[in-house]
């Protein structure tokens, strides 16, 4: 297990190693000099000259990247042009509503897909399964931000059942006004959940430990809970974890929409600042939580899962 | 979005079959393959999505951008103006046929250079393997776990706002799903006995490639790219959305919805059908792929 565990962490170097590149190649080819950009419009001559000599942006660019390196590794991030202040306090801030939101979304997502997949798949061909096919087909091409302002404007503009924006005080707090869009990206991600797990619970339906389970006279609905729904929710677990940057990279949207305080509204926000180190903070946070959940998910599969051996 | 696309086929050559058939038939059964439900309304729909954006902005008489003060603003559905009018009295039909041809393109431009581009990359990756394949699946995984919304905002920092500048981010980024699935797709198709046969017959590695491998692999690419359309679209409307491509007061899907949202509880309207326009083509494409899969795939 250790062995897995280490090699799992081996494979994520080069990934890491590529988002590291990417955002510092991000602000350097900006046109123009990059402590200029990093400082922005405000700042005076002696700053921009410090922050030169600071990333030795005079030095070729393997020299600038060690620098990069080795602020990153102290968790220097830069300042925020903006808030003019460290990235890495912002984005302390900033992390808890986007992963609540997102953790949130994905409990929806599977509230919404399981009882629709499991119908579809006990009614094959029936009129049931082709009205969630028709619902998968509609939430594929069903823009988040649409929904979103839909669901922003009838639910809390009009009716006032939920807050128009924030994060709202404590847990219930939370689970009140994220709910809303939550809710427009557990829509999003549910299309391409229900086919999946519709299609597993028709394989699962038709395994040999199924067929066998009904022949020692278990019931339909004993075998169907503790057999097929068990093990589809695997699979379901499984193409959720794939589909998580989808589900993160959608927050930049309904974050925005929302007035959500996370990481994507500002990213957001940031371009239209030219906020670059925000950029560069942001896009490294979020990938690098894309990179540790799929870890987390890797890892408690191996624990789980006792037919697999990772050794 | 899609890893669920990525399986691999091992179709069989179709050459083999049909011995002593007549050619116009089995070119018909060919044919046939592709007339199903699906695949007929997806294109159906497509196809007027298409001739719509195409032939409306020539015979609309109204302006896309030029507000116009001599018409009632929000007007209902009339001769005139059938979709009404906006806050700036301008038409809603002939918006949405000017925002979707920007869309179209933008999706099209998108969608057709990284299909051939990342294929193309695929294809090398898969059959000639090496360091060259593994530098690529690298680049492939850094960017498969950036999310694809976030990676094209971050290059549209760098590139500045714009439609154009949307295109150049996604092509990018966007090649890495094609190279995947071709990829692993040509690992299959390597193997197949005729392509053995066809090596040791003695065919140069380009005839091999392209003349027996890529048609085994383009299916799966083709499939996706289906699904990579209504990506797109939902992509590009959405940095037009958030204000970071098409600009006012050019019309465009995503950023009429944006521009609509003050005035929901007044015109429910504005934001409805932008929206609707970019659902019923994106399932119009989703009804192409789904098409698409059933004609190519008989298993699947």
């Amino acid at each position: 297990m250790t062995g897995y565990i280490l090699r799992r962490l081996a494979y994520m170097v080069p990934v890491l190693f590529l988002i590291t590149l990417f955002i510092f190649f991000l602000v350097r080819f900006v046109p123009g000099d990059p402590a200029a950009i990093m400082l922005g419009t405000r700042a005076s001559e002696e700053n921009t000259a410090e922050l030169r000599a600071y990333l030795k942006l005079d030095e070729p660019y393997w020299v600038q990247y060690g620098v990069f390196m080795r602020n990153l590794a102290s968790g220097d991030l830069g300042d925020s042009i903006r808030q003019r202040r460290p990235v890495t306090d912002i984005l302390m801030e900033r992390l808890p509503p986007t992963l609540f939101l997102v953790t949130y979304a994905a409990i929806l997502s599977v509230l919404i897909t399981a009882p629709l997949a499991t119908a579809a798949a006990l009614n094959r061909g029936r009129w049931i399964d082709q009205a969630v096919r028709v619902y998968a087909l509609v939430a594929l091409a069903m823009p988040a931000y649409w929904i979103g302002m839909m669901l922003l404007q009838v639910f809390a503009v009009k009716m006032q059942v939920f807050p128009v924006a924030g994060y709202g005080d404590g847990f219930l707090g939370h689970l009140e006004s994220l709910f809303l869009p939550a809710l427009a990206l557990a829509l999003a991600v549910s299309s391409i959940l229900i086919r999946s797990l519709r299609n597993s619970i028709l394989e699962t339906l038709g395994a040999d430990y199924v067929r066998t389970a009904r022949a020692k006279g278990l019931n339909g609905r004993s075998v169907f809970v503790w057999h097929v729904l068990r093990n589809s929710a695997m699979s379901t677990a499984t193409i959720l974890a794939v589909n998580l940057a989808f589900l993160i990279g959608g927050t930049t949207i309904v974050e925005t929409i929302f007035a959500v305080p996370g990481m994507g509204q500002l990213l957001v926000k940031a371009i239209f600042d030219r906020d670059y180190p925000i950029i560069q903070g942001m896009t490294l946070a979020i990938g690098v939580l894309v990179l540790f959940i799929n870890l987390i998910t890797d890892i408690s599969y191996a624990i789980l899962d006792p037919r697999l051996s990772y050794s | 979005m899609s890893a669920a696309t990525a399986t691999t086929s091992t179709r069989a050559p179709t050459t083999l079959s049909a011995a002593g058939e007549p050619a116009a038939s089995r070119a018909s059964g060919q044919w046939r393959r592709f007339v199903n439900p699906l695949l007929v309304l997806g294109g159906v729909i497509v196809g007027l999505a298409i001739l719509f954006v195409i032939v409306y902005p020539m015979v609309s008489p109204h302006s896309p951008t030029e507000p116009n003060f001599s018409v009632e603003t929000f007007a209902p559905s009339s001769w005139a103006h059938p979709l009404g009018t906006d806050n700036f009295g301008r038409d809603t039909l002939t918006r949405l046929a000017y925002g979707g041809r920007i869309d179209l393109v933008i999706a099209f431009a998108a969608t057709s250079v990284t299909l051939v581009v990342g294929g193309a990359l695929g294809l090398a990756a898969g059959y000639f393997g090496g360091w060259f394949d593994s530098l690529l699946m690298r680049l492939v995984d850094f960017t498969l776990t950036l999310p694809y919304l976030v990676l094209v905002i971050a290059l549209v920092a760098v590139l500045g706002t714009g439609a154009w500048n949307i295109v150049y981010a996604i092509w990018l980024v966007g090649w890495v799903a094609y190279t995947r699935i071709i990829r692993a797709e040509t690992l299959v198709a390597r193997r197949l006995e005729y392509v053995e046969a066809a090596r040791v017959i003695g065919m140069g590695e380009h005839r091999i490639m392209f003349r027996h491998i890529l048609p085994n692999v383009v299916s799966a690419a083709l499939i996706f790219a289906m699904a990579d359309m209504v990506l797109n679209i939902l992509v590009s409307t959405s940095l037009s959305f958030l204000g970071l491509g098409v600009q006012p007061p050019n019309p465009e899907w995503g950023l009429m919805v944006a521009e609509a949202r003050d005035f929901f509880l007044r015109d429910w309207r504005l934001i409805t059908y932008p929206g609707l326009a970019v659902l019923v083509v994106g399932a119009g494409f989703g009804l192409i792929g789904d098409g698409l899969a059933q004609a190519l795939r008989p298993r699947g």
